[in-house]
This record gives structure tokens, C-alpha cells and sequence, in this order.
């Protein structure tokens, strides 16, 4: 048997991390591969060093049995290895064609460029390939799923005949993701190898043969996917069983804690990111906002937490109107905030956990006495009840600085400091991106363990899982505006989706 | 061999500090600066020996012992560490006072102007020249930092500028005062100065005066706000992550202001140690001292901390006292300017020995995974 692809004992070291210890990938040619890993297992590594982007330590690397030198990707695309990166890397103001020739322009006499004889050939493949494009349009006026296709277009455009996705779906909802898998199929039919780096189980199950699974930068083994069940892929995995739902108690819902009136915000050049939003938060919820990446939803948690100003609007906190307040004054009235981005807003990293602990009170008692003088003592002590009871992982305790922490770890931490503030309003943005499994379970266990308490709690996620899992009420945001808010048990991933995508639900009245 | 690499470890853990570092680029500044001596045909053992007269007061040529020297030493050092101690606060919440040096010459200025103009009553006549070469210093930087933390100036920008504004302001008001010709105004009154009898007698009549307990206050205060204050608090957080800080409620805008207020007050009383203390009468400035500029070196020496940024300033001290000395041994004492310089070029070396680490750490990596 012939491979496409044969990766054997791979290594690769970064300072500080193996990201993949011997690790074996062997690929069947014109099949789908799905190589399984929870963030950080080395997946992207080892796809980065058949594609060229990195060099391996030791190991070989054969193509269709020959085995090759990988230097750059300017190999790896005559070799016929075609990338499909997570970030698309398209120019937005040109056209569609134009973004898939770039590099390969063909050419008349003089060196002009032949564009209509580029449309011709894209549209070409995209009839073939089922990829439905308009090759005139510019990249800016196309959806992101239209966009994903100009990117397979790209590679096969270049003559790829295996064709590696980069966790594809991140970035759809749920009706493209349905496009994408009959797309990957239809490829396979038409005799292309894929492989498929993702960590969202279904994916595998939908479309893959078979499926390698990395843990920790070590090959785990691989597996025939009609064999196996998706708990037998997550085990794999993570090392251990997981669970899928979180059982949780009916919602007790108190009064109204936050309220946002009519916001608009604008970004830095002054466009409406959001627009005309209102939604309620009741004490003792959780209220999530379910949409694609980039349609309002940080903007939203800026104007709340105050990091940017609001263009009119209201923000309503416990009845006060906190729509102008500092955000050191926020913080008093009891507004907690999990930032999106926990190493520009979280958390120091130079600070250590005492210090990263005591952030926003470290001004007042007990912290500091009435002259500014800082009480080291007690924020130590603060942080060493922190840790404990947060299953906070720090080598040297209290004196941990943060940025030495994992991802994991800083994120308990910054929950934390959150839940330890005792605030009323719980802003939380992504809590679990690039998390592995277990903090993931941990984390969503306290914002449950929150609601529980009675705090108001908002919640924006881009896995819709997550959503689906934690909130009671889910309102749908596309374009800076909310499409529609309902009940968690009225609504299925389906029509969430297609509200995403911008397309208000039919009347059904609630 | 596990001896042996336990050795390798530790001396990797004292890479790792900053100090180390520090000590390591002074040698390597006066390895190379030797060399450069060597190379034009001096004799290097001469420079060292200006070096020790500067440090101890002991001439090794002759054998004879001047505490003068370590007194000369000791006063020269007060203006460098005090401006590195203005660079280094700013530097702490992430800001870079290029302008310690109008702010040194404002004070120098207004401290010249209250000694001459100032009512002459032992103690509080200095004290107040002293106070008001602060003020203007805390006004001067906080202009630059009002403008930074509300129109989002760059510091760099505005404090170059006012750099030229203070020199040709200093020059218009000290042309003012009495007595003045182009060079210097009249004499101060005794009650101005801050010379110091006691140190005097101690150091053979050196010029070290009062100005040097302020310095030593400046040093205990500039570590004590950094580090036991909710003040310091807030510029560090500041300085290392703004978008945290204000995320996390701490007033950035107005930590920036504070903090290049306070940055010039230490360049400010620089100025009036340096007006009241090393000089009896006022000067009409036609250039720049350059204590200033030469913070910016002493507090990257200094690792903008408090005891490093002394130590910093105090190697400047011994350097330029030794100028004059080297002078007398043929060497010439632009070479200590040379090693000033060799000494900033190789604080970039604090990156490189950080990619050094992390190279080795690798390679450590590499061959446990492959000897598996």
C-alpha cells in the first residue's frame, strides 16, 4: 500500500516544549485524515513542517513514497501539498481571481497579466470542484464561508492533490460547516487526499476514514473512525473519560441587574460595531450572545466594562446608570469582567499571582492603609486562599509570576480574582478558548456554580456548545444587532445558526 | 558529570538575572576600553590607575593618599544618579524621559534665580532654592506627561523639544539676574550654598555637600513609592501592561501624568544640587551638562532600580573624576566616554543572552526527547 503522505518519528523541540516527541503520521492516498488534538498537542506543528513552515529536529518525510526535504512552501506546493490556514491569507480589496492567482499570475506578451484567461480557469474549478464563487467579485463583499472556498480554490488552483485544512470550521456557522463537509467529500470523490486538523469530534465522525490523535506532542495511535464512537475519540484524547453535558439545576431568575438600552458603539475609525442593542441580564442567569467571530460581540464587552466609549445608549447596573462611569467605578458597583483576551487584558504577566490577585483592589483596605502603603502580607495571603481554592497550578505559590503559568492556569486565575471580588454582573468573553479539556470542565463547573449564587451573568462564545451548554437564555448577534433572544430550550443549533448567519426566525411569538 | 552540570545550571540561573547582567556588560565595556587603550599605544595599567586614584584617593605612582578624590567622586555621581533615578521612574510605567535634561536645567535655573533673589536666612534660603528646583522639575515633566496622557503626545517628541526650550528659557532668565555678564551672574550668598563644613574637613576640601544626603533621601524615597506604595503599584502595573491596568480600574492617564511629574522632580533637584553645590555663583548656560542624557545610560546600567541605578550613577562619578587624572597619565580621557558608550551598546546584549538561554534550553530538550 502506497501512502500520500508518511511522516515517521517526527521531532520537534521550542524552547521549553517538545511539540512533538516521535510522532507518525501516516496518510492513505485519497482519503480523509483527521488528525485529533486538544489546543497544544502539536497538531499544527507537525502540519506547519509538511507544509514547509518549519524544519523538523529528526524524522522522515516521504510523498507519494519518495522521500523529500521540506525547506519551505514553495516545496511543499510543487510536491502538490495545498494549506488551508485557519486565518485565511487573502488580500481583501481584490477580486476573487486576482486573490487566487497571486504568485502564479499567468501572463501575455510583455509580461501583462491575462486575467480573463485566470476567470475562466477558476471558474473551471470551481464548476468541478462544487465550490460556488463569483471569480469577479472582490474578497471584502464575499462571505467567510465563500472566502474558505477561495482558499481551497488557491491550492487547487496550484495543482494540489492533498489538501490539509487547519481547523476549518472555527469561523463558520453551523449551515457553512454542513457546506464545508459536502464540499471535503466531493473533493475526496474527485480523488484528492485531505487532511483534516480539527478537535471537534463530530467533524470526524462526518467525514474522516481515519483519524490520527496527538496528545501532549505524542502520537497516540490511529484509528478506522467507523470503528469507533466519539466518548472512545475523546478519551483518546484527553487520557481520560469526559464528560459531554453539564447537568445543571432549572433557572431561578431574580430581577433585572444589568440592563443595556438602545447601545451603539464604534470602533476607531468610527463605524457602528454595534448597533441599537438592548438585552436584560436578571440576577441568577445566564445570558449568552451566540454569533461569528468579529460581529460586535468584544465591542459589546468593551462599551460594558468601559475600556471604550459608548456612542449613545444606555448601561444600567443595579438601577444606576454606569454608561459614562470610570471603570474603576464599575469595578466598585460590582461589575466583574473576564476579558476576551486574558494576556492584554487579564492578567500582569510580570506581576506575580499576589500582585495579579490584588489588581483591581489593591488600593483599598486590606490591601493598602489609609496612607497608600501596600500590605504585602495579606495579599500574599489572599493569593495563597486564591490558589488553593481554585486548583490554581503555580510552582512557587503566591510568588508565581503570571505570564509562567499555563493557559489554563492563568485563566482560573483570573476567574479568581473575578469571583473573589464578589461582583453583582459577571462579563465573561471566551472563557475556554485554548483551554485543554480539563480546565475547560473546571471552568464551566464555576460559572454554573456562579449562576448558582445568584450573579448576573453574560456570556459570549464563539463555540456554540458552549452556549448551548451554560446559558439559559441565548440571544443571537450578527452585524452589531440581535437578531433574536430566546429561551435555551426553544431554540436548536439550526435555527441559532441561521440567525447568525443574519436571518430573523419566522414569527413565533414568546 | 552531574557536578558538572549543576555548575552549568547555576551559572545559567545567574544569566537569568538582571544584575549579572549588568556587572557582566561594565566588564566587558572596560575589557574592550583597555583593548582600545592597548591598541594606540598607551599603557593601560595607567587608566586603572586614575581609576583606583578616582575610587580610594591612593596614587599609586607616588604612593600618597588625597580623600579629596573619593570626596570629587562622590559629588560627581549626585546629578548622575539622580537624573538616572528621573529616567528610571518613568521607564518603571513604561515611559521614556529623554527630558531629564531640560528638567535638570530648569532646576539648575530657578535655583539659580532663588539664590540670588531669594531672602538670604541660613538653612531655609537652600532648602527653598532646593524645593523650587523640584517644583519646576515636577511642572516641566508634568507638561510632558499631561500631553502624553491626554493628547497622546510622544514623550520622546515633547521631551527633546523642551529640552532646547529649557536651555534658551535658562539663558533668558539668568541673563536677568544680578550681575550677570555672558558667562555668570554675581556671587551667591553664603546662605545659598550647600556646602557641607563637616564633609570638607573629611575630604580635604572636595566639593561634596548636602546635595548628597538629598541624594541618598531621592534613592531611599525613589525605592520606598516603587515598591511599599498603592502609588508605585499602580505605574508598575502601568508599566508593564497598560491595556491590563486599565482594564483592571487603574488610571492610567493619570498614573503617566504623575509619573513624569515625579520622574522630574528627581531631575530637577538634580539641577539645584548641582547649581548650589558644586558652584558659588550662577552660570549663564551655553550647552547642555549633559547629566541628563547621561541618566538615561546610568538607569538602563541600573536596571531602573534603586540600589542599581545608584551603583550606576556612582561608576559614572568614578569615570568622569578619573577624566582629569587620565589626562595626567597620557591617556586620553575621551576614553571614558568610549567605555560609557561600549557599556549602552552592550546592554543590548541582554537580549542576545536571552536567546542564548533559550538556545541552550532547547538543545537541553532535544537531547533528553532524542535519548529517549
Amino acid at each position: 500500500m502506497q501512502y500520500a503522505i508518511e511522516m515517521v518519528d517526527i521531532t520537534k523541540t521550542f524552547p521549553g516544549v517538545v511539540a512533538n516527541d516521535k510522532v507518525t503520521l501516516r496518510v492513505k492516498e485519497g482519503e480523509v485524515h483527521a488528525l485529533l488534538g486538544e489546543n497544544g498537542a502539536g497538531k499544527s506543528t507537525l502540519m506547519s513542517i509538511l507544509f514547509g513552515g518549519y524544519n523538523a529536529d529528526s524524522g522522515t518525510i516521504k510523498v507519494h513514497g519518495k522521500q523529500v526535504d521540506i525547506k519551505d512552501p514553495n516545496v511543499a506546493t510543487e510536491l502538490g501539498i495545498g494549506m488551508v490556514h485557519q486565518h485565511f491569507k487573502l488580500v481583501h480589496n481584490y477580486s476573487v481571481t486576482e486573490n487566487i492567482v497571486l504568485g502564479m499570475e499567468p501572463k501575455k506578451r510583455f509580461g501583462l497579466l491575462d486575467i480573463p484567461k485566470a476567470e475562466k480557469r477558476v471558474a473551471e474549478l470551481s464548476e468541478t470542484y462544487g465550490l460556488k464563487v463569483d471569480p469577479k467579485s472582490t474578497v471584502d463583499e464575499i462571505t467567510v464561508g465563500a472566502q474558505q472556498r477561495v482558499e481551497i480554490l488557491k491550492t487547487l488552483y496550484r495543482n494540489a492533490n492533498i489538501i490539509i485544512f487547519d481547523e476549518p470550521t472555527s469561523v463558520l456557522t453551523p449551515q457553512e460547516i454542513d457546506e464545508l463537509m459536502q464540499i471535503i467529500l466531493r473533493l475526496k470523490k474527485e480523488g484528492k487526499t485531505i487532511v483534516l486538523i480539527t478537535h471537534k469530534l463530530k467533524e470526524i465522525k462526518a467525514v474522516a476514514d481515519r483519524c490520527t490523535v496527538l496528545r501532549r506532542g505524542v502520537g497516540i495511535g490511529t484509528v478506522e473512525v467507523s470503528q469507533v464512537s466519539e466518548q472512545d475519540l475523546a478519551e483518546m484524547m484527553v487520557g481520560r473519560a469526559v464528560e459531554f453535558e453539564i447537568d445543571k439545576n432549572p433557572v431561578k431568575k431574580g430581577e433585572v441587574v444589568l440592563s443595556i438600552q438602545n447601545l451603539n458603539i464604534a470602533d476607531q475609525v468610527g463605524s457602528l460595531k454595534v448597533q441599537n442593542l438592548s438585552v436584560d441580564v436578571h440576577k441568577g442567569e445566564i445570558v449568552g450572545i451566540a454569533g461569528v467571530d468579529g460581529n460586535g460581540q468584544t465591542e459589546l464587552l468593551y462599551g460594558i466594562s468601559g475600556l471604550s466609549p459608548v456612542v449613545s445608549g444606555k448601561v444600567i447596573l443595579d438601577g444606576i446608570d454606569i454608561t459614562k462611569a470610570s471603570i474603576r467605578k464599575r469595578i466598585e458597583l460590582g461589575l466583574g469582567h473576564i476579558p476576551e483576551d486574558r494576556q492584554k487584558h487579564g492578567l500582569i504577566s510580570e506581576f506575580n499571582l499576589a500582585e495579579n490577585a490584588a489588581l483591581k483592589n489593591y488600593y483599598k483596605e486590606p490591601y493598602s492603609n489609609k496612607y497608600g502603603l501596600l500590605n504585602q502580607e495579606k495579599m500574599d495571603k489572599n493569593a495563597v486562599k486564591l490558589i488553593e481554592q481554585f486548583d490554581i497550578r503555580a510552582g512557587q505559590g503566591s510568588k508565581t509570576t503570571a505570564g509562567s503559568l499555563s493557559g489554563g492556569n492563568q485563566q482560573k486565575a483570573i476567574i479568581a480574582r473575578e469571583i473573589s471580588l464578589s461582583p453583582h454582573v459577571l462579563l465573561i468573553a471566551q472563557p475556554t478558548r485554548g483551554l485543554d479539556v480539563g480546565a475547560i470542565e473546571y471552568i464551566r463547573h464555576r460559572i454554573l456554580a456562579e449562576r448558582e449564587r445568584g450573579q448576573a451573568i453574560l456570556l459570549i462564545s464563539f463555540e456554540l456548545d458552549e452556549i448551548m451548554n451554560l446559558c439559559d437564555r441565548i440571544a443571537t448577534i450578527s452585524k452589531g444587532s440581535i437578531v433574536g433572544i430566546f429561551n435555551q430550550d426553544e431554540v436548536d443549533e439550526r435555527e441559532i445558526g441561521m440567525m447568525m448567519a443574519g436571518s430573523k426566525r419566522e414569527e413565533k411569538a414568546i | 558529570m552531574k557536578k558538572l552540570r549543576s555548575k552549568g545550571f547555576a551559572i545559567q540561573r545567574a544569566l537569568e538575572k538582571d544584575s549579572t547582567i549588568s556587572i557582566l556588560v561594565v566588564l566587558l565595556g572596560f575589557l574592550v576600553g583597555t583593548i582600545l587603550v592597548a591598541l594606540v599605544g598607551k599603557n593601560p595599567a595607567n587608566m586603572y590607575k586614575a581609576l583606583l586614584q578616582s575610587v580610594s584617593g591612593y596614587n599609586l605612582d607616588n604612593g600618597k593618599m588625597n580623600v579629596r578624590y573619593i570626596g570629587e567622586t562622590l559629588n560627581y555621581a549626585v546629578p548622575f544618579i539622580l537624573c538616572g533615578l528621573s529616567m528610571a521612574f518613568a521607564a518603571r510605567t513604561g515611559l521614556f524621559n529623554i527630558g531629564g535634561e531640560g528638567q535638570y536645567i530648569m532646576g539648575l535655573t530657578v535655583a539659580q534665580v532663588v539664590a540670588l533673589l531669594g531672602p538670604p536666612i541660613g538653612t531655609f534660603h537652600w532648602v527653598l532654592a532646593i524645593v523650587a528646583s523640584m517644583a519646576i522639575g515636577a511642572i516641566w515633566g508634568g507638561i510632558v506627561g499631561i500631553l502624553k496622557a491626554k493628547y497622546e503626545v510622544s514623550e520622546v517628541v515633547s521631551t527633546i523639544m523642551l529640552n532646547y526650550v529649557a536651555l534658551y528659557l535658562s539663558r533668558i532668565i539668568c541673563l536677568q539676574l544680578p550681575g550677570a555678564t555672558t558667562y555668570k551672574t554675581a556671587n551667591f550668598p553664603e546662605t545659598a550654598l550647600l556646602s557641607n563644613s563637616f564633609f570638607q574637613k573629611l575630604t580635604n576640601n572636595s566639593l561634596l555637600n548636602n546635595g548628597f544626603f538629598l541624594m541618598l533621601i531621592a534613592v531611599v524615597l525613589y525605592w520606598f513609592i516603587m515598591e511599599k506604595t498603592n502609588l508605585g503599584f499602580g505605574l508598575r502595573a502601568t508599566g508593564f501592561n497598560r491595556e491590563a491596568a486599565r482594564c483592571s480600574g487603574i488610571p492610567v492617564v493619570k498614573s503617566i501624568a504623575v509619573s513624569m511629574a515625579i520622574a522630574g522632580v528627581f531631575a530637577g533637584l538634580a539641577g539645584g544640587i548641582v547649581a548650589l553645590g558644586s558652584f558659588k555663583y550662577g552660570r549663564i548656560l551655553s550647552g547642555m551638562d549633559n547629566y541628563g542624557f547621561n541618566g538615561i545610560a546610568v538607569a538602563l546600567v541600573g536596571n531602573s532600580r534603586a540600589l542599581g541605578t545608584m551603583l550606576a550613577g556612582l561608576l559614572f562619578g568614578i569615570l568622569k573624576n578619573a577624566q582629569a587624572l587620565m589626562q595626567g597619565k597620557q591617556i586620553p580621557k575621551e576614553i571614558t566616554f568610549i567605555i560609557q558608550g561600549l557599556i549602552v551598546v552592550f546592554i543590548a546584549l541582554r537580549s542576545a543572552i536571552s536567546i542564548y538561554l533559550a538556545w541552550l534550553n532547547k538543545r537541553q530538550l532535544q537531547k533528553e526527547v532524542l535519548a529517549k
